[in-house]
C-alpha cells in the first residue's frame, strides 16, 4: 500500500498515491482536462499541449508528463491556461479539413466536441485551402485515411508501434509539413498493414475511420429480391451498450437481435455458435496434431490481422496457423451451405450475409480469396450502433428477443471468444474430452482470464491425465513477436499460441465503441462474457446440441470429418513482400 | 587519500612530445580549418613543402616545418599564416604568397603588405600581441585551436592533453572531481546555462549500472561554429573533458552526436580516438587504471532539433529526432533508458583546464552568476569576423568595437542578433551589458550557443526576424501544437508585413502567439522559437509599424515595398535600363526620360544597378 500524499487541484485538496502523472490525479478526483495524445495504453507523448495546467510557482505544465508531488497547487482553467488551449484549438482548426458535417467521425470527434466546449466560434487564422488538401487514402479494406483531418498527436503512431510492434505509420517531413504516412508515402494497402484497426480506435478526430458498408448493407435490406441475414459476434454484445448510455459489459444480446429484426434483416444468427463449431474443429485438430507431434505449437486462427501477420512476416510458420476458418467464416460457409435446407426460400441468388463484428479486419477477411462469396458484409460494431440510431430504433427500450434456428445456440465456450484467452479456454475444454472422454470438472481456467496492459501473455499447463500440455496466450502482436521468436530459437515449449491482435481480445477491437480513453472499459467488457459463460446452462462447445445437430444432419456425423473440412477449413499463403526494394 | 599508481606517465610523453616537436625546428602554422581551407590553405601548405619545408636545412642548420593547424579564429583575415617564434602573422595569404614568405623566413624579414591592418589605427600590425583581435580574449577553451596540429596526438600532448585526466585517475576520487566542476561555477554552453557541477552529481546519484556520457555536438544554429572548431581544432582536449566526465558520474561509454555537415570534425574526432585508444589513453583500463571509456561517433541527419537532448536521444537510439517529455530526468534514464550525462562541445573544452587549474583559477573570471570564459561566433557587419573567446563580463561594446573593430564601411551600429533562432535583439542600449547567462535572458535574449550577428543600419530587423522564424518553421520537428501550428501562423504574419500587407491587429496577435508558443510548446527549442519576434516588437515596434501604416521598409531592405523610380532631370534617355530591364517594366524614348511602370515592376533593382547616371533611385 503506498503513502497517501495530498495536492491542490482548484485550491481543493485531494490525495494520490501511485499515480504516475497530475492527469491520472485530476482524472481520479472527478476532474477532467481536454486531451488528444494521452491515450492510458499508450506511452506518453506530450505533444498536443492541450491538457496544460498552470502550477503556481512553476507556470504552465502539461499535466500527461507532470509528476504528482505532495503539495503542488494546480489550476485547471486559469485565465492563461484557458487563453493557450483555445490558441491551440484555433491553430489545429485553421489547418484542419473543416468538413465536419459530412465527416464519418462527426458526432464522435474530440476536436469537435473541444471546439464546441471552449466556444471556439471564430478562427482567426486563414482556412486550410481545398487545394492544399492532402490525398485520402481508400486503398485498405478497412480503414481509411484522410491526412488533412490529422492533428498529429501521434496516437495512430504508437498504437501500431506499442500495440503491433509494426510501425506501419510514422512521422516524416518536419515543421508544418509533417505527416502520418505509412512506409514510403505509400497507401496502406501497399505495405503490411495488419487491418487491425487500433490506429482508428486512438485517433481522436476523422483522420483514420472506418471504411462504411453502411450504405452498402441499406440497400440490400430495401431489396425486396434479398434475403438479408446477419450474425452477431461475441463481443459486440458487451460492448455496443454504450453507443446508448449502457454500461461497458451490459449484455445487450437479446436486444440485438431485436434490433436487427427492426432493421429489417431476415433472420438473425449468433457468431457464439460457429465459435462453438470452431471449437469442436480446431480442438479435434489440436489432438491430431498432438498425437502425431506435428505442426506444433497450433496457432489459432480466428483473428484475421493475426493470419494475415503470419501470412506477410513469418510465412514460413503458416503450416502452424490452424486450417480452421475464424467464426465468421464458419458461419458464413454453414448458411451457404445448408441455411437452405432449413429455410427453404433463401438460395444461392437471393442471400445476403452480412456480419457484425468487433473489427476492422474482418472487413479484410472477407476479401481472402480462400472465403470469397461466403460473407458479404462486414459492419463493425460502430457501424451497426450507426444505423440502429439511423432507423430511430430506441435501443434502451428494445425487448430481449431470442436467435434464429438453428444456428442462434450456444455455449459458454462460445461467448468466452470476444476476450483474449478465451478461444484458448473453450478448446482446452474440448479437447479434453476429446482425448479422455471425460469432462473436465472445472472449467475455468482463470490463468488465461485478464485483458490489462499486464496480461497480454498468459501460460497455463493443462493436465490431461498425466499429459501436461502449456498453451500460452497472447495478445497484440508485439507480444506475439516473441513467442515467434521463442519459436524459431526452439525455446517455445506450448502446444498451442491464441493470438489476438488487439490488446485485450475482440472486446478491445478496432470495430468497438471508442474505448481508448479509459483502460478499464475492456475488462468490463470482458467481464460481461465470462459472466454470460457463468450463467450459461451449457459451458462446452461439444455439448451444444445445434452443434451436434449440424454434425449429424451436415457434417457427416463427426468433429474432423470429411465434408467438415471441406466446408470449414481453410489455407494460407506465402505474403511476404519486400518492401525495400524499390526504395 | 591513496594515490593511484598508473602505468602511463603522462609527464614524461608530455616531455617527448615536446621533444618531437623541437625537431620540427621553425614552426609555419598554416590555418587549416574548414573556412581557411575554402580559400585555399592545403594548395598553400603543398606550395611549403614543394619549397623545402619539412625536410630543408636552412642556414645555422635550422629546420623549417609546416603545420597544418585548426581555425585561430580570424576567419576574416584568412587565409592565415602563423609563424610563433617571430610572433608574426600574415593574413590573406594565397598560394602566390607562398615562396616570398618561405625566402623571407630565411632571411628573417618582414613582408609588410601581408601584416594585418588595423581598422580604428590604420596600421599595419607587427607584433601579434598588438592585434586588439586577440589582445582582448582570454582563450581557454580554444587554448590550443590554431596553435597545433590537431591530427597529431603529440602536438595535443606537448600542449599539455590528458594532463588532467592523469590527475584525476591518479586521485581516483570522483566526488573531488564534481566538486571542484561545481566550485570552479561552470555553467553549460550549450544554451540553456543549467549548473555543469549540479548535473554531473544528479548523474553520479544514479550510478552503479552502466551509465553514458554524451556530447551534443550538434551545433545547428545560423552562424555558429565554436563547437565545430573544438571539435576539428582541438578534438583530444573534447575527448579528455569526456573521459573525466566520464571518470566522475561512473559511465564507461559515451557518444559524440556530430552534425554530418561536420566532416572534418568527425574525420579528426575519429582519428582522436584511435590514436588516444593506441597510447591507452582512452578505451579499457585507461593508462592501467580500472577506469575504461570507449567513446562512438553518431552522425546526425541535418535535423536542428536533434541539438535538444531529449531528441538527440532518441535520434542515437534510431528513432526519429522528435524531443520526449522531460518528467523523468536523462540522470536518472536517459539514453537507452539508462543514466546518462550530457554537456556541450565547449562545456567540456572547459573542463581539463578547471581540474589542472584549479577552480579557482576559473571562478575568478566572469560575472557573479556566470564564470569562465565564453566563446562567440562573430558575424554580419563587423570588420573583424571570426571566432573568439571573451571573459563573461565582458562587453558587447568590446566585442563589437575593440575585437570586432567596429562596423564596416564606417555605417552605424544597429542590433546584435545574439543565441541564434533561441535568441533575440539587442540594441544600442544593450551595449554595455555584460555577456552574462541571466542578464541576457533578462532582456529577452539568451546567450544560447554563442553566435552573435552584427547589424548596422542597413538591415531590416522584420525580415531579421522572418528569417529567424521561418528557420524555426522549417525546423520545427512538427511534435506539439504549439510550435508547429503556431510557428507556421507567426511566419504567415511576418512574411504578410515584409509584402507590406500587414495590419495593426498583426502585431498583436504576433504577440499572443508568441506567448502562447512560449508557455505551451514541448521543448526548449519550441519554448524559444517566437525569442526573435518578440525581443525585436519590444525593441524596434516602429520599424513594424512602419512597414505595416506607411507601407515603408526604414532600411530600404524589403523590396515588395520598394518603389523604384527614375529622375527625370538626370535621365539622359540612354535605353540601358531598358534594355536590363527582365519585366520589361521601363518604357521611354532614345534620348527621353524614361519611366517605370510600376505595375510591371518586379523591384528587382537592375536598372539602378544599371544606370551609369544615378539617376534611378528607391522610395
Amino acid at each position: 500500500m503506498s503513502d497517501k500524499k495530498t495536492l491542490f487541484i482548484d485550491n481543493l485538496e485531494v490525495e494520490f498515491t501511485d499515480e504516475k502523472t497530475v492527469l491520472e490525479v485530476i482524472r481520479n478526483n472527478g476532474f477532467n482536462v481536454p486531451t488528444f495524445c494521452d491515450r492510458p495504453d499508450l506511452t506518453q507523448f506530450g505533444a498536443c499541449r492541450m491538457c496544460i495546467v498552470e502550477q503556481e510557482g512553476r507556470g504552465i505544465q502539461a499535466s500527461c508528463t507532470m509528476l504528482p508531488r505532495a503539495g503542488i497547487k494546480i489550476h485547471l482553467n486559469s485565465a492563461k491556461v484557458r487563453k493557450i488551449r483555445k490558441t491551440i484549438l484555433e491553430l489545429l482548426l485553421a489547418n484542419h479539413k473543416r468538413e465536419c458535417l459530412t465527416c464519418e467521425k462527426s458526432g464522435n470527434c474530440e476536436l469537435q466536441k473541444y471546439a464546441a466546449e471552449y466556444g471556439i466560434t471564430d478562427i482567426r487564422f486563414p482556412k486550410l485551402e481545398e487545394k492544399n488538401y492532402l490525398e485520402t487514402d481508400t486503398s485498405s479494406p478497412s480503414l481509411v485515411r484522410d491526412p488533412s483531418k490529422c492533428i498529429l498527436c501521434g496516437a495512430c503512431v504508437r498504437a501500431c508501434t506499442e500495440f503491433q510492434g509494426h510501425s506501419v505509420l510514422g512521422f516524416v517531413n518536419r515543421g508544418s509539413n509533417t505527416q502520418v504516412q505509412p512506409m514510403n508515402g505509400r497507401k496502406l494497402s501497399e505495405v503490411d498493414c495488419v487491418y487491425c484497426g487500433q490506429c482508428q480506435a486512438v485517433c481522436p478526430t476523422g483522420a483514420i475511420s472506418i471504411k462504411s458498408d453502411i450504405e452498402k448493407v441499406w440497400s440490400e435490406i430495401n431489396n425486396p429480391e434479398k434475403k438479408v441475414v446477419v450474425q452477431v459476434a461475441p463481443s459486440v454484445r458487451v460492448a455496443l451498450g454504450e453507443e446508448f448510455n449502457l454500461e461497458p459489459g451490459e449484455n445487450t444480446i437479446g436486444k440485438i437481435y431485436s434490433a436487427a429484426r427492426k432493421l429489417g434483416f431476415d433472420l438473425v444468427f449468433d457468431t457464439n455458435f460457429s465459435a462453438d463449431l470452431t471449437i469442436t474443429e480446431e480442438a479435434a485438430e489440436f489432438v491430431q496434431r498432438f498425437m502425431n507431434k506435428k505442426n506444433l505449437p497450433l496457432f489459432t486462427s480466428c483473428c484475421p490481422a493475426w493470419v494475415r501477420y503470419v501470412e506477410t512476416q513469418h510465412p514460413e510458420l503458416i503450416n502452424h496457423l490452424s486450417s480452421c476458418k475464424s467464426p465468421q467464416g464458419m458461419m458464413s460457409a454453414v448458411l451457404r451451405g445448408f441455411l437452405g435446407k432449413y429455410y427453404p426460400e433463401y438460395n444461392k441468388n437471393n442471400t445476403v450475409i452480412v456480419s457484425v463484428m468487433p473489427c476492422t479486419a474482418k472487413k479484410y477477411e472477407i476479401t481472402r480469396e480462400q472465403m470469397a462469396g461466403e460473407t458479404d458484409y462486414v459492419l463493425t460494431t460502430q457501424e451497426f450502433a450507426k444505423m440502429i440510431k439511423n432507423a430511430g430504433i430506441e435501443f434502451k427500450q428494445l425487448k430481449d428477443e431470442k436467435a434464429d434456428s438453428p444456428f442462434g445456440l450456444y455455449s459458454g465456450a462460445g461467448t468466452i471468444f470476444g476476450a483474449s484467452g478465451g478461444v484458448a479456454e473453450a478448446a482446452i475444454r474440448t479437447a479434453y474430452n476429446i482425448i479422455t472422454g471425460e469432462e473436465l470438472s472445472n472449467v475455468n481456467i482463470t490463468e488465461l482470464r485478464g485483458v490489462g496492459a499486464n496480461s497480454r501473455t498468459k501460460d497455463t499447463v493443462i493436465d490431461i491425465k498425466g499429459t501436461k500440455v502449456k498453451v500460452r496466450v497472447v495478445s497484440t502482436l508485439k507480444e506475439a513477436e516473441k513467442s515467434i521468436k521463442e519459436l524459431k530459437e526452439g525455446k517455445a515449449d506450448f502446444g498451442m499460441l491464441e493470438v489476438m491482435a488487439c490488446p485485450g481480445g475482440c472486446v478491445n477491437g478496432g470495430g468497438q465503441p471508442v474505448s481508448c480513453l479509459n483502460s478499464l472499459i475492456k475488462a468490463k467488457r470482458a467481464a460481461g462474457l465470462y459472466k454470460e459463460d457463468e450463467d450459461l446452462p451449457l459451458r462446452k462447445s461439444h455439448q451444444n446440441p445445434d452443434i451436434l445437430k449440424l454434425y449429424t444432419e451436415c457434417l457427416g456425423g463427426k468433429f474432423g470429418s470429411e465434408q467438415a473440412h471441406h466446408l470449414l477449413h481453410t489455407e494460407y499463403t506465402n505474403k511476404f513482400v519486400n518492401s525495400y526494394k524499390d526504395i | 587519500m591513496e594515490m593511484i599508481k598508473l602505468n602511463v606517465d603522462i609527464k614524461e610523453e608530455q616531455r617527448k612530445a615536446q621533444e618531437k616537436i623541437k625537431q620540427q625546428g621553425r614552426r609555419i602554422l598554416v590555418c587549416a580549418s574548414t573556412g581557411c581551407i575554402a580559400n585555399g590553405a592545403l594548395e598553400i601548405i603543398e606550395k611549403f613543402k614543394k619549397l623545402g619545408a619539412d625536410v630543408s636545412v636552412l642556414n645555422n642548420a635550422e629546420k623549417m616545418s609546416v603545420i597544418p593547424t585548426g581555425c585561430i579564429g580570424f576567419c576574416e583575415q584568412g587565409v592565415l599564416v602563423v609563424i610563433p617564434d617571430r610572433k608574426l602573422t600574415y593574413v590573406h595569404v594565397t598560394e602566390a604568397d607562398v615562396e616570398e614568405i618561405y625566402n623571407s623566413l630565411k632571411t628573417d624579414t618582414i613582408i609588410e603588405r601581408l601584416l594585418y591592418v588595423d581598422p580604428a589605427l590604420n596600421k599595419r600590425i607587427v607584433n601579434n600581441e598588438e592585434m586588439n583581435f586577440y589582445a582582448k580574449q582570454t582563450r581557454t577553451a580554444l587554448k590550443n585551436c590554431g596553435h597545433i596540429n590537431p591530427e597529431s596526438i603529440d602536438e595535443a600532448i606537448a600542449a599539455g592533453a590528458y594532463s588532467a585526466l592523469s590527475k584525476v585517475l591518479q586521485e581516483n576520487n570522483p566526488e573531488g572531481v564534481i566538486k571542484e566542476i561545481e566550485d570552479s561555477g561552470l555553467r553549460g554552453r550549450g544554451g540553456g546555462g543549467f549548473a555543469t557541477g549540479k548535473k554531473w552529481r544528479s548523474v553520479y546519484q544514479h550510478r552503479g549500472g552502466k551509465s553514458y556520457v554524451i556530447c551534443n555536438g550538434d551545433e545547428g544554429d545560423p552562424g555558429a561554429f565554436m563547437d565545430r572548431s573544438v571539435m576539428e581544432d582541438d578534438p583530444n582536449k573534447l575527448l579528455e573533458g569526456m573521459a573525466i566526465a566520464a571518470f566522475a558520474v561512473g559511465a564507461d561509454e559515451g557518444y559524440i552526436y556530430v552534425r554530418a555537415e561536420y566532416p572534418l570534425a568527425i574525420k579528426r574526432l575519429k582519428m582522436a580516438i584511435k590514436a588516444a585508444e593506441e597510447r591507452n589513453l582512452l578505451g579499457k583500463n585507461i593508462m592501467g587504471s580500472e577506469f575504461s571509456f570507449t567513446i562512438h561517433i553518431k552522425e546526425g541527419a541535418g535535423a536542428f532539433v536533434c541539438g535538444e537532448s531529449s531528441a538527440l536521444i532518441a535520434s542515437i537510439e534510431g528513432e526519429r529526432g522528435m524531443p520526449r517529455p522531460k518528467n523523468i530526468h536523462m540522470a536518472e534514464k536517459g539514453l537507452f533508458k539508462r543514466p546518462t550525462l550530457l554537456n556541450n562541445v565547449e562545456t567540456f573544452a572547459n573542463v581539463p583546464l578547471i581540474i589542472l587549474n584549479g577552480s579557482q583559477w576559473f571562478n575568478k573570471m566572469g560575472t557573479e552568476t556566470s564564470k569562465g570564459t565564453k566563446t562567440f561566433a562573430l558575424t554580419g557587419e563587423v570588420n573583424n569576423t571570426g571566432l573568439i573567446e571573451v571573459p563573461m563580463n565582458t562587453t558587447l561594446r568590446e566585442i563589437v568595437y575593440d575585437l570586432g573593430g567596429g562596423i564596416r564601411n564606417g555605417k552605424k551600429f544597429k542590433a546584435v542578433q545574439i543565441g541564434g533562432p533561441s535568441g533575440g535583439c539587442l540594441t544600442e542600449e544593450h551595449l554595455d551589458m555584460p555577456m552574462d547567462y541571466d542578464q541576457l535572458t533578462k532582456v529577452g535574449a539568451m546567450v544560447g550557443s554563442g553566435g552573435l550577428v552584427v547589424m548596422n543600419e542597413d538591415t531590416c530587423i522584420v525580415e531579421v526576424a522572418r528569417f529567424f522564424m521561418n528557420f524555426t518553421q522549417h525546423e520545427s520537428c512538427g511534435k506539439c501544437t504549439p510550435c508547429r501550428e503556431g510557428t507556421k501562423q507567426m511566419l504567415a504574419i511576418l512574411e504578410r508585413i515584409v509584402k507590406g500587407q500587414g495590419k495593426m491587429e498583426d502585431l498583436d496577435m504576433l504577440e499572443e502567439l508568441g506567448r502562447v508558443i512560449k508557455e505551451g510548446s514541448l521543448c526548449g527549442l519550441g519554448k524559444s522559437a517566437p525569442n526573435p519576434v518578440l525581443s525585436t516588437l519590444r525593441y524596434f515596434r516602429d520599424e513594424y509599424i512602419a512597414h505595416i501604416r506607411d507601407k515603408k521598409c526604414p532600411a530600404g531592405v524589403c523590396s515588395a515595398l520598394k518603389r523604384y523610380e527614375i529622375q527625370e532631370d538626370k535621365c539622359k534617355g540612354c535605353t540601358k535600363c531598358a534594355r536590363n530591364c527582365p519585366a520589361g517594366a521601363i518604357e521611354g524614348t532614345i534620348k527621353e526620360p524614361h519611366k517605370i511602370n510600376q505595375e510591371k515592376c518586379i523591384k528587382c533593382g537592375a536598372c539602378m544597378e544599371n544606370c551609369p547616371f544615378n539617376a534611378i533611385v528607391t522610395k
